[in-house]
Parts: structure tokens; C-alpha cells; sequence
């Protein structure tokens, strides 16, 4: 079924007819999608900014931005989201076939300032589902590779089928980036590490008195990840973790993303570690 | 051999809250080791008489489980302690290890150092210092493994 | 979008109380829609109303913790009340709103339609603390980054005509939080009621041009000095009568330190969370969304609705919710109301309304927890490390 665009009143209560142009299945729960719209100019996405995707008749998720827009696409350009199907908005949009509408709006949120670690080494260590918002930074970094020092990425994942862009994987490594996988199970053919991704911090190659670190995953991950990095001698203040709460609005109306005093929606998801540490240490907050 | 060893490990982190005298008398109980890539470091219920600090390489811990075969439990990366069922009776392995890569460690006297600790109570203490803290690291990763972080809340705890 | 307020342009004129109808006939006639006060199901509603003459006279309210019970004035006084059930949220934030509906046709296109809000209201009868509050979710709602279209629509072109308290309700504490009773800013038009024997008379004070320009419509006499000095000496001394206080500085301090203090587990004994005082709040804000569709999936709608921090999947994340117990969901909402909405809105979120004193079924009084919490952090700085270190 062909879906053109049309417009509609602009703002950011709208969401905006998108359509998939293409769906990778990355796990059997997690899939990338990547949407274009033939009406509007793309928005300008930063890494750390999400969208609220919305399955049209189902309902609506805050979902990260996990690619930016290559410059091979030329103006064809399109919007990359990595999402995974735990409740019956992201199935939905986990089946949503090329040619399907979805509803954007966006972008929302802080982002991870990647231009702000010209000059340092660069640690970014990921968990899960939390490599997806995470791989922009990357990819920006990637693209002036010349203006980093070292370049880390620490991931950790379930088991080795749970694994995300794994040809990706690769290639970083090839491409002046220090990779270090680790899972919690292996498969029996797995011959990388079997483990915690915090323990794969005091070997990774970087000077912590002028490093920039970029967190994401689950709440505890985090945590655990913070200090380790802490131990090495990172400041709190230069370690940025990306943080979640319900949301329903994205735009600062609803009330759901509170965090004590942070909305997480405009003073988040991505805030520097000094400010969230109190917050996550909080019980129910 | 001593002074070798020594040399290896004077400046690691590890080693840091010995006192220079203790490291001295621990470093005369050690020499240097190697193993080849898949070479067995030691098998389950064999005769916990050495504990390793790996240099280079790394260490996968596995356990044989009738029906699967050798799982694979953790790895050890570079500048990890392999080892600690040394430390009290049965003094038997309770796991196997197996180099991943070559291994290049500096391999301990067990029995040895479990003498020098009957003989001197405040080298004893300061050995215990020393690994207990490697034993509580396991332990908190192993926990938060457990907890099975990265699954969806349909998925926790099922394989 | 509240309207700036002039107290120099014109000066406050008396009119009589039966004038009231001429003005709800000037209203009508600029094509507003009035929305005020007025008696149903036992209590004092915001509701859309057609003639003066549905406005409560001679309604009084008798109010406590946990109480709202109407009684028979002595005298015929319309704005003879304190606050009632509902707020202004009733109007501009409704309890249920369509946001946007979507229709996909043969072809496979999609197209969204927003809804367009076709009236523009007139609010009679906002009292201080309501001015204020409608202050803080024009803050919240339209201050932000984006405006909320629902809010914007049915706040743009508002006509707000407010009514000073002279006799606060047994729950009031507005001079605590510095809201009222006196009616400062926000306002087109400000009455002071007034009653001497038979006289029953308005005085009326325009704050904007559009207030004048209404008032310019209705029979008046300049206000004499004896009059404007009754109706301000009635809300000086109205201020002086409240039925309850708060100490409104150092509160946002106090909420921080107190994360962890025994005090929440004693509320929590007598919360019910039920979220009665989320929704009498008028500045309680908090909404949620559905998305629905019709059998053949082609037409999809999403509607928003007020949720309320005390419900239990409000904080719903990963298959559970945050915040599940009853003294974590009370601490937020008190927490969030008198503290971090400094941080977030740049205010306290409190007007002193005690809406929500009066209508929390088990009569919690959210100026008695704050007493509580200062007690219990005066007690723990007040103690002694050396002492206690020696008692051990």
C-alpha cells in the first residue's frame, strides 16, 4: 500500500505524516526504521534528541534518534529510529512495513553536544537497546575523526543474537576505534568476552584528565558504568548519561518525565552526570 | 626470579596498599607463565595450588554441565587476578579456566603464600585485603547479570 | 496573552448589583461565552452560563478538612463563597479534549486535522487566587518552548473579570502565598462586592482596555471615596481572617531535605490516593493521551484527558511503575507543587486556594504536612553530632 505526505498544521502538537522507506530487523524484537517525508524539509536532529513516533490509532513513544543522515543520501534524506517492540505502540511500529505512515514530531529533548568533546578522547559505553541513541555520537564523531583523541565504545549486551548493529561493529573497529563487546550468556560459539561492560573500563585506552564519556542503557547499567569511569579519574561533570521516564507529550505539558526537579523532555534525556547522580540514587523519585 | 617478577608488578594498581616489604616477600613466590591460546590453566576440583595475575590476554572461566558441555561463566581480561579457591579448605578449583588468547601471567605458590600467612599474621591480614575485594567485584557483576538488566520485563529471568 | 493591567487608565465606578445582567447582555452581545459560578449537584460549579440570575446568590459555603457544604446567607451576596469544586482549568484545560483526528484515504494517504476552538470566553468571577493560577498554567502551558494549542485557544481572547474576596473560606490561605485577596494584575475588569442593609452594589475597577470598553456598556456611577474605601478596608481585612497559613519562603529547601524523612510514611497511613486534590487543584496540569480508531483502522483520533501523579501507572516505565507506593506518590505531588515547580516553572505552583484541604476525603492539609516537615528538619539540625556521638 503507497502512502504519500500531506502536511499538517505545523507545530508540535501535530504529528507529521512519515513515510518508512526501509525496515531492518536487527533482533527478533528490535528493528530500525527509516522515514521520509516528500512535503516538508527534514528537521535537523542532534544526536541525543528523540521523536515521538506515533502508530496511527494505537498510540505514542519517545523514541531516540539512532542515526544521522548520511550525506550519500544527498537531499533524499531520512530519519533513522531503532526501536524495540515491548508494549502495543512499538509492535506496532515494529511491523510497520515500507510504505507505512507514521507520525513524527520532534525533535525534542537535549543532545549529547558531541562538539563539545573536540579535543578529548571520546568513551562511549552502551548497554542493550541503549547503543541506538549512542551510534549518532559515533557516527558524528566518525565523520571529523581528526578533531578526537582516543576513541572507545564499551557494549554489553544480553547474549551475542541481542547484539545491534554488528556489521557496524566491525567497521568501527577497523576505523581508529577501540571496540570492547561483552555479554552477560554467551552463545556456544562466542569467543569474546563474557561479562559486565564496566569491567571492560580500566583497560580501555584514555586519558580521563581529558575524556568525554556518553552513557547508555538501563538505569543500573549506568550507575555501575558511572563509577567505574569515576574510579579512573573521569569528572562527573564531563560523563553524560541519557535518562528515561513515562512520557506523553515530549513538549513539557503532560508532567509525566519529572525527575525531582528536571523535566526529561526539555531538561533531558541527556543530562551530565553530576547533576543526575543525586537524582538516581533517590529511591522511587 | 624474584626481582624479575617484581619488577612486572611493582607499579600496578593492584598491588598498590602492599607495603614494599610485603609485595617483596609475595613476589618471591612467583614466577613467570605463559599459555598458548586454548591451553587449559586448570580444570575443576584439581588442586587449587597457584592463583595468576594475567598481564596480557585473557581467561574464560567455564564449568562442564552434563548435557551442555563446557558453559563458559566469565572472562578475565588483562591485569585481572585469576584464582581465590586457594584461599581456604577445600583448596580445590571449583571452576576450569582456559586461555582465550596467549596468556602471559605471573603464576603464585599457593601453598606457599598460605604458609607466609600462617607465619606472619599482618602479611596474612594483607593478603586478604588484597583479594577480597577482587571476590566482592565478582560477586556485585555477577549479581547485576542476575538481575538481567538488558531484558524487556516479559523476557527477566527466562533464557 | 494575561492581559497588562493599567491601574491609572480609568477609575473604579460603583454599579448596582441588578447591573449584572446588563453586563452578561454586553458580553453576549461582543459574542462571548461566560462561563462563572453557579449552585448544582449541592456545590458552587464553574459551568457555561446564559443570565446573571444563575449566579449563587445568597449561597454561602461551609468549608473545613474534608468538608464543602452549602448553607443560606443572611444576605443576597452573589460572590458570597470560597472556592468551589472546580477552577478555571475546567475551561481552559479541560478534563477531556480531542487534540487531533487522522484520516487515511483510499489511496493510502494520511492526512491530520486539528480541531479549531470556536469560543471565546469570558471568565466571571475569578477569584486572586484563580487569577494566579491561571497566571502559573499560562506559565506552564504557554510559556514553555511550544504553547499548547488546546490552552492557547480557549486562553486567546479570554475576558477575565475577577471578584475580590472580603470573607475567606475556613481552608483559605492566599495572603500565605501572596496571591490575593486583593486582585492586583490578570484581570479586564476587578469587582468588589459589596452589601450595606439593602444596597447591593459592585465596585468595578478596569485593568485593560477591553475591560473598559465592556464596562463603557453597563449603567455606573463614579466610585465616591467612602465607597472605594469600605471595599478596600473589607479585603485588607479579609487578608487579616484567613483560616490558614503557610510559611511560602524556604519551602523548596525544605521539600529537597526531606526526601527521606519518616514524616511521608505517617502521611502515606492516611492517604488514600485517590487524586481528589490533583483535580480541584487549578493548577494541577498534568494530562494524558489515548489514541483510538474506528473499526475500519482508517480514521484515528487522539484525545487527551487529566491524569494525576497519584495514579499508580502515571510513572509506568519498563513494565512498572516508579513510583508505587502511596508515600512516594504523596511526597511527588507535594514535593513537585510547593518545590521543584520553582525549578521547572520559575514559581511556587500553590495559590492557597485549600481546595485541596477541603476536598481530601481524609481531610490531609497540605499547610499542617509542611508544619510537620519543618518541625522534623528544625529537630534534625538542632541535634548535636558530639552530643549524640557521647550518648552512644
Amino acid at each position: 500500500m503507497s502512502t504519500s505526505t500531506a502536511p499538517a498544521v505545523a507545530g508540535a502538537a501535530l504529528p507529521h505524516p512519515y513515510l518508512v522507506v526501509s525496515r531492518r530487523v536487527d533482533t527478533d524484537d528490535t528493528v530500525t526504521l527509516e522515514l521520509t517525508n516528500d512535503v516538508e524539509p527534514l528537521p535537523a536532529f542532534a544526536p541525543g534528541q528523540f521523536a515521538m513516533l506515533t502508530a496511527f490509532g494505537v498510540g505514542e513513544v519517545p523514541i531516540s534518534l539512532s542515526g544521522l543522515p548520511s550525506p550519500a543520501d544527498g537531499p533524499a534524506r531520512r530519519l533513522t529510529h531503532t526501536l524495540r517492540a515491548v508494549g502495543a505502540v512499538t509492535r506496532a511500529l515494529y511491523a510497520a512495513a515500507p510504505g507505512a505512515a507514521i507520525g513524527v514530531r520532534g525533535p525534542f529533548g537535549t543532545s549529547w553536544d558531541v562538539g563539545s568533546a573536540a579535543g578529548h578522547d571520546v568513551v562511549i559505553v552502551a548497554g542493550g537497546i541503549g547503543l541506538a541513541p549512542v551510534r549518532p555520537v559515533l557516527q558524528a564523531v566518525l565523520a571529523e575523526r581528526s578533531r578526537y583523541g582516543d576513541v572507545v565504545l564499551l557494549v554489553g549486551a544480553r547474549t551475542p543474537a541481542d547484539l545491534l548493529y554488528t556489521d557496524e561493529l566491525l567497521r568501527w573497529g577497523a576505523a581508529d576505534v577501540q571496540v570492547g563487546v561483552t555479554v552477560d550468556r554467551p552463545s556456544d560459539d562466542w569467543t569474546g568476552h563474557v561479562g559486565v561492560v564496566p569491567a571492560l573500563i580500566p583497560n580501555a585506552r584514555f586519558d580521563p584528565a581529558r575524556s568525554v564519556a556518553f552513557v547508555c542503557g538501563p538505569e543500573v547499567m549506568m550507575r555501575f558504568t558511572a563509577r567505574a569511569l569515576l574510579d579512573r579519574g573521569l569528572p562527573a561533570s564531563r560523563l553524560r548519561v541519557s535518562l528515561e521516564r513515562n512520557m506523553r507529550c515530549g513538549v513539557g505539558w503532560c508532567g509525566h518525565c519529572q525527575l525531582g526537579p528536571l523535566l526529561l523532555c526539555r531538561d533531558g534525556p541527556v543530562i551530565d552526570y553530576a547533576r543526575a547522580a543525586p537524582l538516581m540514587e533517590l529511591r522511587e523519585l | 626470579m624474584t626481582g624479575e617478577v617484581l619488577t612486572r608488578v611493582m607499579n600496578l594498581p593492584f598491588f598498590a596498599g602492599l607495603t614494599a616489604e610485603h609485595l617483596r616477600q609475595l613476589c618471591e613466590e612467583g614466577r613467570a607463565a605463559t599459555y598458548r591460546p586454548g591451553e587449559r590453566i586448570f580444570a575443576e576440583d584439581g588442586a587449587a595450588d597457584r592463583f595468576w595475575l594475567i598481564d596480557t590476554g585473557s581467561v574464560a572461566l567455564d564449568l562442564r554441565v552434563p548435557g551442555r558441555g563446557d558453559q563458559i561463566i566469565e572472562t578475565l581480561v588483562a591485569r585481572s587476578v585469576l584464582g581465590w579457591s586457594w584461599l581456604h579448605p577445600p583448596y580445590r578449583w571449583q571452576f576450569g579456566a582456559v586461555a582465550r588468547e596467549r596468556l602471559d601471567a605471573i603464576a603464585f605458590d599457593a601453598a606457599a603464600v598460605r604458609n607466609r600467612c600462617d607465619a606472619d599474621p599482618a602479611f596474612g591480614y594483607a593478603m586478604l585485603r588484597l583479594f577480597t575485594p577482587v571476590i566482592t567485584e565478582r560477586l556485585h557483576a555477577t549479581r547485576l547479570r542476575l538481575l538481567d538488566l538488558y531484558a524487556t520485563s516479559a523476557q527477566v529471568g527466562r533464557p | 496573552m494575561p492581559p497588562e493591567t493599567d491601574q491609572a487608565t480609568h477609575p473604579p465606578v460603583l454599579i448596582e448589583a441588578t447591573a449584572l445582567s446588563r453586563l452578561f447582555d454586553a458580553l453576549h452581545a461582543h459574542g462571548y461565552t461566560i462561563v462563572g459560578p453557579t449552585v448544582r449537584d449541592g456545590a458552587i460549579v464553574v459551568a457555561e452560563l446564559e443570565s446573571a440570575s444563575e449566579l449563587p446568590y445568597g449561597v454561602g459555603v461551609d468549608t473545613e478538612a474534608g468538608r464543602y457544604r452549602l448553607r443560606a446567607r443572611a444576605d443576597n451576596a452573589a460572590f458570597g463563597h470560597s472556592a468551589g469544586p472546580q477552577s478555571w482549568k475546567t475551561v481552559l484545560h479541560p478534563a477531556r479534549a480531542p487534540l487531533w483526528s487522522a484520516d487515511r484515504s483510499t489511496d493510502g494517504t494520511v492526512v491530520v486535522h486539528e480541531p479549531v476552538e470556536r469560543h471565546r470566553y469570558a471568565l466571571f468571577g475569578v477569584r486572586p487566587c484563580d487569577l494566579a493560577a491561571i497566571g502559573i498554567l499560562d506559565r506552564v502551558l504557554a510559556g514553555g518552548r511550544h504553547a499548547d494549542p488546546v490552552y492557547a485557544g480557549r486562553r486567546d481572547g479570554n475576558l477575565i473579570i475577577a471578584v475580590e474576596c472580603t470573607e475567606p473560606g475556613a481552608t483559605c490561605f492566599c495572603t500565605s502565598m501572596g496571591t490575593g485577596p486583593h486582585a492586583g494584575s490578570g484581570f479586564d475588569l476587578a469587582m468588589t462586592e459589596m452589601l450595606n442593609g439593602d444596597e447591593h452594589r459592585f465596585l468595578v475597577r478596569a485593568g485593560t482596555p477591553a475591560g473598559e470598553r465592556i464596562l463603557a456598556e453597563i449603567p455606573q456611577r463614579p466610585a465616591d471615596d467612602a465607597s472605594i474605601g469600605q471595599a478596600s478596608a473589607a479585603v485588607a481585612d479579609a487578608a487579616t481572617h484567613m483560616g490558614r497559613t503557610m510559611p511560602a519562603q524556604g519551602l523548596p529547601d525544605l521539600l529537597a531535605a526531606s526526601h527521606q524523612s519518616p514524616h511521608w510514611d505517617d502521611v502515606a497511613s492516611r492517604c488514600l490516593t485517590c487524586g481528589n486534590c490533583t483535580m480541584v487543584c487549578p493548577t494541577c496540569f498534568c494530562t494524558s493521551t489515548e489514541d483510538v480508531t474506528d473499526l475500519t483502522g482508517d480514521h484515528a483520533e487522539r484525545w487527551r484527558r487529566w491524569d494525576s501523579c497519584f495514579d499508580l501507572d502515571f510513572s509506568y516505565l519498563h513494565g512498572g511503575s516508579v513510583r508505587t507506593s502511596g508515600q512516594a506518590r504523596y511526597r511527588q505531588w507535594i514535593t513537585h507543587k510547593l518545590g521543584t515547580w520553582h525549578d521547572q516553572f520559575g514559581s511556587s505552583g500553590c495559590v492557597g486556594c485549600g481546595r485541596c484541604i477541603a476536598w481530601c476525603p481524609t481531610g490531609i492539609d497540605i499547610t499542617q504536612e509542611v508544619a510537620a516537615l519543618s518541625l522534623l528538619q528544625l529537630a534534625a539540625d538542632s541535634v548535636d553530632p558530639a552530643e549524640d556521638e557521647a550518648a552512644r
